[in-house]
Order: structure tokens, then sequence, then C-alpha cells
């Protein structure tokens, strides 16, 4: 069992502790390493970051990626055929910092990349790159322990996600585990946009309080500044992935910088309650 | 073809430090959404093998409607033509719908309706599995959607039509590699987004725990029955047992209840394709490395970035990048050993096998046969191996006709 260390503020604890303090709504984006090209995430991350967002998910693609849905999948796939690798992933995070982006960055990545490095080699490179989180969506709490202990030896925060179907036993395990933020997934399903968020969100969201104080953050289907408003004041991150990608393959390339701007920009006035 | 040394150490492939481990092989790497129905799977599975009510439904059905026990036959012919060892076949081609598929399929049928979940999904390579759930879903009444590859949906045709018969929805799967591996994973996001309602029925002895103990346990009705015809019909254990390893269930099925019989050899053949020299094969415990994909640690064939690299075989069956993890233990505990026979060796026992036996066996078991008779003619005739004659060939007469040069 791992505890939590000792009131370990991360970067991704401090940007979420200053919103919170604040009374506002943080807001986490995402881009899919090597989508639609190697080099697009160095201007689109900072775009994103310009309208609004606070943090950014970036997403290591894999051959295999079972949580997800078509959205991140087709991404994902054009990835791989660009020749996006977990090694890519950590060049663009190393770039993005020599850029002078302070933002917290947050790999999202399936288990079988990581293994593969190695979990201590990966946390080094990971650390020295600047990477403050890892979401690993098929690495359940039981599973984790010896990535979290690598984890925990270099300061990245290791976030689970909890589910609808999490029974309380679960979600106190993984309470105990969490570091950073509780990743809610928001519905029983795969990523991918929605056109409504389920009614019972609040009642799920009180009880995954009801376990721990750090921030809750609510991804899968939060898709538009209607349902990021609707999570004000139930949680304290809003988490928007495939609705971005769809932007993204819905528009020329060449406009994709002004068009996530925008976009960040409508999902940030919603956040912060501006109509 | 490889060459092979077989050990005789008897390991312990003991589920080690917790349920659901072989060694450090196994586990649950799924999504969080669904730990919470394998916890629940886990409790119904252990409840059920326990209760007498359970199984005795289970036999009464494997003897009356799968057809149980299956013969175990001298191949007097074949053992003639490999000159040495006497070779012998567990007949699992003639249990109902034509392979071993249906003693998992039933079990895990039975187990669903138990649990009151009333819609059913399954991933099929070669369809056998899928038409064995789909059978099984119209016997007992129950919904049943199968995921395929768009690949094997072509190339197993007569299979998916079966299944469409038996009242089934096949449901191409057009992601990835398009063959078993992306329907197992379509599978899992189906059972992510239905979990509440929803029994998946994996066809093999891979994904997380329990499935891999779970397909096991029903499909070692196989080696039961081998070891016991054995004794009665040879008056002893036989000294080698061969199967051929996809996922591995027929293998794992014939395996295991002789997993404590020292003197009997396991030997498990995967699929060469090209070669595997040639690295476009499906032979993730002769040329992979231990990784995670469906839920499990286990050898996996992946490039040096994690990624799993796209498998090649003649036979849709064996067409995977994985493996059951209790496989990969058996391998480093040294208590089996593994080949591979490329895709011309197994056409080569798949001709061999119609033409000394009478028997036309389905693609995956040819690369057993092929491996099987090459091993008996480097062993004494007092020798006694049994070969686990999976499945039947019907489904892959276009594939063998279009290799061969024939138009059907």
């Amino acid at each position: 069992m791992n505890n939590q260390p000792a009131q370990h503020q991360s970067r991704i604890g401090a940007t979420l502790a200053r919103h919170r303090e604040a009374g506002t709504m943080a807001l986490v984006g995402w881009q899919t390493i090597g989508f639609p090209t190697i080099e697009s995430s160095r201007t689109l991350v900072p775009a994103l970051i310009d309208g609004g967002f606070d943090l950014i998910e970036l997403g290591v693609p894999f051959s295999d990626p079972q949580a997800d849905g078509t959205t991140i999948q087709r991404a994902s796939f054009e990835a791989l055929r660009q020749g996006a690798t977990l090694s890519i992933a950590l060049d663009t995070v190393r770039i993005l910092r020599s850029d002078g982006i302070t933002a917290p960055l947050i790999f999202m990545s399936y288990y079988n990349p990581i293994l593969s490095r190695g979990l201590e080699r990966f946390a080094i490179d990971a650390s020295e790159a600047g990477v403050d989180g890892l979401i690993v969506p098929d690495l359940p709490a039981e599973e984790s322990d010896a990535l979290i202990d690598a984890l925990d030896r270099v300061g990245i925060d290791t976030i689970f996600l909890v589910a609808p179907t999490t029974p309380q036993p679960r979600l106190r395990a993984i309470a105990a585990r969490a570091r950073g933020f509780i990743y809610c997934v928001s519905l029983t399903g795969v990523t991918g946009a929605r056109q409504a968020l389920p009614s019972d969100l609040p009642e799920y969201l009180a009880r995954v309080r009801s376990f721990t104080n750090l921030p809750l953050a609510v991804g899968f289907g939060v898709s538009r500044p209607e349902h990021v408003a609707s999570l004000r004041g139930i949680a304290d991150a809003a988490i928007v992935a495939s609705a971005i990608i769809d932007r993204m393959e819905h528009t020329p390339p060449e406009t994709h910088v002004q068009e996530l701007r925008s976009f960040a920009k409508s999902l940030r006035n919603a956040a912060d309650g501006v109509s | 073809m490889a060459t092979v040394s077989p050990s005789t150490r008897a390991a312990t492939p003991a589920e080690a430090t917790r349920p659901g481990r072989f060694g450090p092989y196994g586990g649950q790497f799924v999504p969080e959404t669904l730990m919470p129905a394998l916890a629940e799977l886990i409790d119904a599975y252990d409840v059920a093998r326990h209760d007498p009510a359970f199984t005795a439904t289970y036999d009464t059905l494997a003897r009356d409607f799968i057809g149980r026990p299956t013969p175990l036959y001298h191949a007097t012919k074949l053992t003639a033509r490999a000159g040495g060892a006497q070779v012998y076949f567990k007949r699992e081609d003639l249990a109902h719908t034509g392979a071993h598929k249906i003693n998992n399929a039933l079990g895990q049928g039975l187990l669903a309706r138990r649990m009151g979940k009333e819609r059913i999904i399954a991933e099929t390579g070669a369809g056998q599995h899928g038409v064995a759930t789909a059978t099984v879903c119209a016997m007992l009444g129950l919904e049943c959607i199968v995921y395929m590859g768009e690949q094997d949906v072509h190339r197993q045709a007569p299979n998916v039509f079966r299944m469409k018969l038996l009242g089934a929805e096949v449901r191409p799967v057009k992601s990835g590699s398009r063959t078993l591996k992306d329907a197992i994973n379509e599978a899992i996001r189906d059972w992510v987004t239905n979990v509440n309602d929803t029994f998946y029925i994996i066809g093999s002895v891979v994904g997380p725990h329990p499935y891999p103990t779970m397909v096991r346990d029903f499909q070692s009705v196989i080696g039961r029955e081998t070891r016991e015809q054995s004794l009665a019909q040879i008056g002893r254990l036989p000294d080698a047992v061969i199967a051929c390893v996809g996922g591995g269930s027929n293998a794992m099925g014939i395996f295991h209840p002789f997993h404590a019989d020292p003197s009997v050899r396991l030997i498990g053949v995967e699929a060469g394709g090209d070669g595997v020299s040639t690295g476009r094969h499906a032979a993730p415990l002769s040329a992979g490395r231990p990784g995670v994909l469906h839920g499990a640690l286990s050898y996996l064939m992946q490039d040096g970035d994690g990624q799993v690299i796209e498998t090649h075989s003649i036979s849709a069956g064996l067409d995977y990048p994985g493996v059951g993890p209790e496989h990969s233990w058996y391998k480093d505990s040294g208590r089996a050993t593994y080949v591979a026979v490329d895709d011309a060796g197994a056409l080569a026992g798949f001709e061999l096998l119609c033409q000394t036996e009478g028997i036309i066996p389905a693609l995956e078991t040819a690369h057993a046969i092929a491996y099987a008779a090459e091993y008996a003619a480097s062993r004494p005739s007092s020798e006694i191996i049994v070969v686990n004659c999976s499945g039947r060939g019907d489904k892959d007469l276009s594939t063998v006709a279009t290799r061969l040069g024939v138009t059907l």
C-alpha cells in the first residue's frame, strides 16, 4: 500500500490548488503526440494554453488503445504511422519546456510502452524531460505499486481513474494511492464526445469526494461548453480530449492553432461562467 | 522447423503469489470500469464451480450436446508414415461445431445465464469460438454479438454464415490489423460500455484474471479424458502431448491435467508464418518478450517501443501476437517446450493427415500435426505421442485451395 507523500506539492497540485482557492475550475486539454504530425504539438499545446487550458494531457500513441473510442483510436493510429513513440513524446516535452511552457504536462500512456522502456528508466527520463504526471488507463490500482514507487522517487504524480462502476472499497484503495488529482470517468464507456453528460454525475462525484480531498477532474464525453459549465461547483477540473481531435479532423491543419485557441476560449468562458 | 529438446523437469505451475498469477505472468491490466465486473465474475465462477448442480448441468450437456467424451484414436497409418513413435489423436474435431472451443463456450454460457446476463459478446479469429458461442447462445436463448476482424471475416466466410444462421450478429472490426487482436480490443470496448448487462465470453486462456484460469478449467476436460483414455486403452500415460498454440486454450486444456506427470513431455506448436527468422509470424513464445496486452502480462510480439507487432499466419486462429499467461510460465519454468511450424509446414501437415488418416484438420491443428510427424520420426516405436486434433478443416478449404493453386 502506497500512502500519499506528505503534502507532495507538484506542479499539478499547485495549479489545481490555485483554482480551488480562487473558486474557479481548471481545464485539462489534450494532444495526441504525433497527430497530425510529429511537430504539431509544438504549436498546438501553446495554442490550447493561450486559449485557457491549464494542464495538458499528452497522449502517447499505442497500437491497441482498448479504452479509447474511434476518435482517439484514429489519432493514435495516424500518430504511429507518423512514427510517434514514447521517446518522441519525451522529446516533445523537452522541446515544449525549452520553449518556455510551464503548464503541467501529463502523459496518458497504455502500460506496455512504459513497461517496455522499464519503469525506473521511464521515471528518470520523464522527470528529466519535464513530465509532471502519468495516467495509465489499463493499470488499475492493484497492479500499480511498482510504478508509483518509481514515479514517487522522481516527483511525478501517478494519476488514477475511477469509474461510475467503482464500488466504495475500491474508491478508498484508489484514493490512498492517488497523486495529483482523481480522474473521474464520467460514464460507463470508452473515450469520445457525447451529446450529454450522465444526469447522475453530481451524486457520483459526491461519492468520490467522500473518500478524498484531492482535486476531482471529470473526463470522457466532456466535449462542449455547456458540459463544462455543468461541472462548475461539482468538479475541480474538466478534461476535454476527443472533442479537440474532432475539431482538428474537421479543419485544415493550417487553421488548427486558431481553431484550438478559440475552442479553448469558449470552454474557458464556460468554466468561468461567462456567456 | 525448430529443433526441440523437451524438458522433463517437473516444475510446479502454481498460481504463485496471488490468484490469477502464473509466476510473474497474468494479472488484471484493464480499465477501472471493468475491475468490479471481474471481481463479480471471480466470485460467481468460484461459487458455480463448487456447485454440484452447475457441474452436473455442464457434464450432461457436455455429453448430450457436445458429444463428449471425444475419442482417443490410434493413427496407425500416420505412425507408419512417420516411422517412429505411436501417434494418437485426441479427436476434438469431433466435438459439436467441429472444434474444442465449445467446451469453454458452454461453460461460460451457463455461467452467464446463472449470473443473469442475457447479452453475450465474444471475439473470434478463425470463427470457431464465434460459432461455438453462437451455438451455445442459441441453445440457452441468449443474445449473441461476435466481433471479428474484417480480414478474418473474408478468409473464414463459412463460419460467418454459420454464426448468422445461429442467430448471432457478426460485427466486422476495421481497426488495426483487422484480425483477432483487434476483435478482442473491440469486444473489450463493448464490455466497458455495456458492462452492467453483458457477459464477455473470451475464447482462449488469455485476458485478465479470472479468464485464463476459468477457460483452462473448462478446457481441461480434454486432458482429463486423454489421461483416462491413455490409461484404459494403452495402459500407461503418453510420453509426449503436442498441441498448437495461438492464445493456447486447446494446448492448455490438454496439458494441464498432465502438469504433475513429469514423464509426460508437453510441446506447444506456434505459428511460424513465413518463418520465425523473417519476423513475419505469430510465435510470441518462440520470438517475443514479456509485455501487457488484453489484460495480462505474458509473452508478446512487440517492437522496441512496446508497440504490438502485426502477426502473420496462414491460420486465422493462431494469428495473434499474445499467448495465455500460463503458457509463459510453462515456458519459463521449463514444464513445456514451444516450437514453431511455418505456413508451408502446416500445409504439409494438413495434407499428410488428409491422405494418411482420412481426417481433414483445421489449419491451426495442422501446425501440431506437422511437428508431431517430425517429432515421432525422431522417437522409438515404443513411445506414445498424443496430438490434440483440436478442430476440423472444413472452414479452411478455400484458404488451402488458394494456396494449392486450385479454383473451387
